[in-house]
């Protein structure tokens, strides 16, 4: 399976080399076409009926108000919802920062250095799976224990910080990582990005690896130095990689949810959309409408960032 | 590029001539490098360790001495004791349930959907395409009403389901698994596929085979490795997901694992080392399945990064 | 067919006279009159024989912990016993999730009976008709009970939806023996709490601990404070919506609380109570404001034995101590159970002595509420806890059993937190909640 070589990745509009041929519709028969209806079918009708559908139905709620008990208790009241969420709702505008925090913080320390541990890594150095198997570890477990594992480390009258710098003395210095703002969403970010360098030291490896080592080599030869060679050669070559690298960095600041959820409910100072809506949604609060609402703007927020993904993605599609 | 990161060892093109004309010499920047690195990760280990070493600490010592003290004794009794107090094996038993069909079922529809997409020219594929890793992308809170509304309207064989409906049941739980992570799966296997040559398949045509008979005798086995790597990423995810279980699950003996940790915090007292034990145990399959396939873990995460 | 939602709701008052002189007499206060004055009902306590109902019984249950849930098993045993024809099936879950989940699962596959609280958010359940009356099972245990748990327990509509099992008073908390070190005096006023504090910190004690990570302890010293300040009836008033926010009477409440918030541990807000409540027993703080399930932290016996509580000081002489703070946990039964006569059996079993005290047998964390309950196998916490709850007039339920659910989750318990740490701007923070709570109780 040698075809696909990297000639071929580097042009795609080489259409004398293309890797597949459409096959041509009019060979096939009857049962294969039920074949067909039935492989896309039946995986598209479980993705409509169970995600796409209460997503439609998500956004509908939001107009309306409601306990979540029986039916016949939703009342449509238009954008009542949403005035009340822009305008009297305190923690919402605080939740919609911290979400730009988060994306600002991720794509600014742990993506960068998860490119870097990656660039390192990426020279077959000795003792790079170790390395490798400790950065990413962070990513294999939950964010539940992610969060519970933190806050033993930041709970501020016996956590490992505390306790080790002497910052547990309420008539003295008392630093509380939980429930101090700003100490608690530098507490949350520095977990999250625990987790999120892994992940980026990952997709940049596996970008890395597939960089055409002819080009590195013809910087070396013109005589850049290694900064100058990864600038001018080697980054320029990620772009697939960033792609897909401020996809996720994008998703997961505006998904991020378990952690903050498990370490300190969100309280004042790490408030996130998420929490926000399952606050309203979840338990006896019950604020359907409400919370449906919270969802459909962090539904949007997230869409705004998928479609442009979804166009760099498969523009390229199209072209090939 | 998926190709030539797939078969790594067997056509390595790149040569290496800093190590060639190195030798022996360690250079003084290397030195630096490893310590560097090594420091760092081990800093990244500290927080795991941490809950190791309360977890291995009975509590009445650190109530006595603090949780920053020098071990007197070191036990699994904490272990132990979460063991048997959560009802561990009878959650890890529903997700193992959970998972197994979950994570096949999620493969074989998205490789499906895959193969259809990539290797006949329909013209829905790409909005199916987009459709699919959109979905993928979505906040689980974005559904969850509707979502527990539409279980509350199906209903179910009583074999399957003690309610008669999809509501609190492992089924309904596999389902939305399924329906969730297809769209990652898909996307991934479809960039994988662009990868087989289309002369296989039109071998196989010429041939006589129909369109299950392509898939099944020459497009799948091709498909090993992308969807081993895709199992272990699946399983993991899977195994962590807590949000599903709250919303469509009512009765407490259908809970995955993710909800035995919280049969440990008692609403008024809380042994925070009994918690690292049983959060330790929790992430053990997790670790093990990681440390064993992590190179089919790595690939699987970057074979959706690849792109033609 | 479920009505509304409920704008505001007639919360129970519960007039405490009448049970005062219910429990004084089983604490063995001579020449009072007896059970007989109290209620009104037919006939006495005790709780289910052997009947037509036979088959199983479904039960949910929050009861997550090793102690409760042994305890409740003690009770559902003793009931097979009692009743060898119905046994009881228990459905547990973590209390946190039975709680998060309550809405989805009363209006899908509930269990015929499960475990809940008394106050409004029993009553929201019985006016959405998710849950069952209960008039039958209060023909046969009505007896037992004084009037105020009668009330307790009634929904909107005065129909029985509830049937309690035990009660936990909440108390400002202190050890003996620190106390007696310093020759501290237990306050009755506020000028005499503020000048303990006072004395306390210039002792090197931290006077109030305190710990509300999880966000509800600061609405058991609001409920006080509001309380003593402005009477039971306007603190009731305010949990159902009545009286505005904005109120300068609440603000005179808070103001007291401003007043001691220096007396406060420090870094209140990322603690967790259970921390606040070892400062406690470590004898670095000297009071603590909690309810009496605070006790499970002392491990050590010693510790135990030390631990006492006291009412929360008078502040205005009209109302002097005359509640108190005391949440009420029981059952109530689905909307449709399947096997309603066992389930029937069971709830006049769980509300007779038998029942109470086969639960309290095996955890003696909390009271029982049974007219003339043998008090004599007490421990000290409890004996007080009794003593305290006969003599108070009025019984809360506290702050997220009392009010609207949506609005404490939401809206008290964020708020609190942004006044705990920032007094100053209580003004924007009251007509912030005052603002929120009118979007939420007209919805």
């Amino acid at each position: 399976m040698t075809v696909g070589t990297s000639a071929d990745a580097v042009e795609p509009g080489r259409a004398g080399l293309q890797p597949r041929a459409p096959k041509r519709l009019r060979r096939l028969t009857g049962r294969d076409k039920t074949v067909l209806t039935l492989m896309t079918g039946v995986p598209t009708s479980l993705m409509v009926v169970f995600v796409w559908v209460p997503a439609l139905a998500s956004i509908l709620l939001s107009f309306t108000t409601w306990d979540g008990i029986g039916l016949d208790s939703i009342k449509w009241v238009g954008f009542q919802n949403y005035h009340q969420i822009f305008t009297i709702y305190p923690q919402f505008w605080p939740a919609v920062w911290h979400n730009v925090i988060w994306l600002v913080v991720l794509a600014a320390v742990p993506t960068p250095f998860g490119l870097f541990l990656a660039y390192q890594l990426d020279k077959r150095i000795r003792f790079s799976r170790f390395y490798q198997s400790a950065f990413f570890l962070p990513v294999a477990i939950s964010g539940a224990l992610i969060g519970f594992v933190w806050e033993l480390i930041y709970n501020p009258d016996h956590g490992l910080i505390n306790s080790l710098f002497h910052t547990n003395n309420p008539n003295g210095t008392y630093l509380d990582w939980v429930g101090h703002y700003p100490l608690n969403l530098i507490a949350v970010l520095v977990a999250a990005s625990w987790r999120h360098t892994g992940y980026m030291m990952i997709l940049y490896l596996a970008g890395l690896k597939s960089v055409d080592p002819g080009l590195k080599d013809a910087a070396a030869v013109d005589g850049a130095n290694e900064w100058q060679a990864f600038r001018h050669v080697i980054f320029p070559s990620l772009r697939p990689i960033n792609v897909v690298v401020a996809a996720v960095t994008v998703i997961e600041s505006l998904r991020a949810f378990d952690i903050v959820y498990v370490f300190n409910k969100g309280e004042n100072g790490t408030q996130l959309l998420s929490i926000l809506i399952t606050d309203n949604i979840i338990g006896e609060a019950s604020r359907i409408g409400y919370g449906s609402a919270i969802a459909v703007i962090l539904l949007v927020v997230s869409l705004v960032v998928i479609i442009p993904y979804l166009i760099v993605t498969f523009r390229k599609e199209r072209r090939a | 590029m998926t190709a030539t990161t797939l078969a790594p060892d067997t056509a390595q093109p790149r040569s290496r001539p800093e190590k060639s004309s190195r030798g022996r010499r360690v250079r003084p920047g290397r030195i630096v490098l490893h310590t560097f690195l090594a420091l760092t990760a081990l800093a990244w280990l500290v927080p795991i360790l941490w809950a190791v070493y309360t977890s291995l600490r009975p509590y009445s010592e650190t109530q006595s001495h603090g949780y920053l003290s020098w071990a007197h004794t070191l036990n699994f009794s904490n272990f132990t004791a979460a063991w048997q107090q959560s009802g561990m094996l009878h959650f890890f038993w529903n997700t193992v349930l959970i998972a197994v069909p979950a994570v096949l079922l999620t493969l074989l529809l998205s490789a499906f959907v895959a193969f259809v997409v990539t290797k006949y020219d329909i013209k829905i594929n790409l909005f199916l395409l987009m459709l699919f890793t959109a979905g993928n992308l979505l906040p689980q809170q974005v559904i969850i009403t509707p979502l527990y509304r539409l279980y509350l309207l199906i209903g179910l064989p009583s074999s399957i389901s003690d309610s008669g409906k999809m509501y609190d049941t492992l089924f309904g739980l596999i389902v939305i698994h399924i329906a969730f992570q297809s769209g990652f799966c898909t996307f991934v296997l479809s960039n994988y596929m662009k990868t087989i040559p289309a002369t296989l398949s039109e071998a196989a045509v010429v041939d006589g085979a129909s369109v299950w008979q392509t898939f099944s005798r020459i497009i799948l086995p091709l498909l090993k490795p992308a969807m081993a790597a895709l199992a272990t990423l699946l399983s993991i995810w899977i195994y962590n997901d807590f949000f599903w279980a709250i919303v469509l699950i009512s009765n407490g003996d259908n809970m995955p694992i993710t909800s035995a940790l919280k049969n440990l915090s008692g609403e008024y007292f809380t042994n925070d080392n009994l918690v690292a034990a049983g959060a330790i145990i929790t992430a053990l399959p997790t670790l093990i399945v990681y440390f064993l396939l992590q190179r089919q873990f790595v690939s699987g995460l970057t074979l959706g990064a690849e792109k033609g | 067919m479920s009505p509304e939602s409920p704008r505001v709701f007639q919360g129970p008052t519960v007039d405490r006279r009448v049970m005062l002189k219910g429990l004084l007499a089983a604490a063995g206060v001579a020449g009072l009159p007896t059970l007989a004055a109290c209620s009104s009902s037919k006939s006495s306590g005790s709780g289910s024989g052997g009947g037509a109902a036979t088959g199983t019984v479904s039960l949910g249950s929050n009861a997550s912990d090793a102690v409760p849930k042994k305890a409740f098993q003690a009770v559902y045993d003793a009931f097979h016993t009692a009743s060898p024809n119905i046994s009881v099936k228990v459905n547990t879950k973590d209390h946190d999730t039975f709680q998060e989940q309550i809405n989805n699962y009363l209006q899908a596959t509930p269990d015929d009976v499960f475990t809940w609280f008394a106050g409004y958010r029993m009553q929201f359940f019985a006016a959405k008709g998710l849950s069952n009356q209960i008039d039958d099972v209060w023909n046969t245990i009505g007896g037992n009970f004084p009037q105020s748990v009668h009330d307790l327990s009634k929904g909107q509509d005065g129909h029985y939806y509830f049937v309690p099992i035990y009660y936990y008073p909440w108390g400002v908390f202190y050890r003996k023996s620190v106390f007696a070190q310093h020759n501290y005096t237990i306050p009755t006023t506020w000028n005499d709490f503020v000048s303990l504090c006072e004395k306390m910190k210039s002792d090197g004690l931290t006077p109030i601990a305190f710990g509300d990570s999880d966000k509800w302890p600061a609405m058991g010293t609001f409920d006080y404070l509001n309380m003593r300040t402005n009477g039971y009836q306007f603190h009731m008033d305010l949990m159902h919506g009545k009286a505005a926010w904005t109120d300068a009477k609440v603000k005179k409440a808070f103001s007291y609380w401003t007043q001691i918030l220096p007396y406060h541990q420090d870094g209140y807000i990322g603690r967790k109570w259970q921390d606040a409540a070892l400062t406690l027993i470590q004898k670095k703080a000297g009071m603590y404001l909690c309810g009496t399930f605070v006790a499970q932290q002392a491990t050590n016996p010693d510790d135990l034995a030390d631990l006492d509580f006291f009412a929360f000081p008078a502040i205005d002489p009209q109302w002097g101590q005359d509640s108190i703070e005391a949440p009420v946990d029981g059952f109530m039964l689905s909307k449709n159970p399947k096997n309603r006569a066992a389930a029937v059996k069971l709830l006049e079993f769980i509300g007779s002595t038998q029942g109470e005290a086969a639960y309290l047998n095996v955890d003696p964390s909390y009271d029982a509420l049974i007219n003339g309950f043998d008090t004599s196998k007490y421990n000290a916490i409890q004996k007080k806890s009794a003593t305290l709850f006969a003599t108070a007039q009025h019984v809360s339920q506290f702050m997220d059993r009392d009010a609207n659910p949506a609005f404490t989750s939401t809206v008290m318990q964020p708020e609190l937190q942004s006044y705990l740490q920032n007094p100053n701007s209580l003004d924007s923070i009251l007509s912030s909640v005052e603002q929120q709570k009118q979007a939420i109780y007209t919805s």
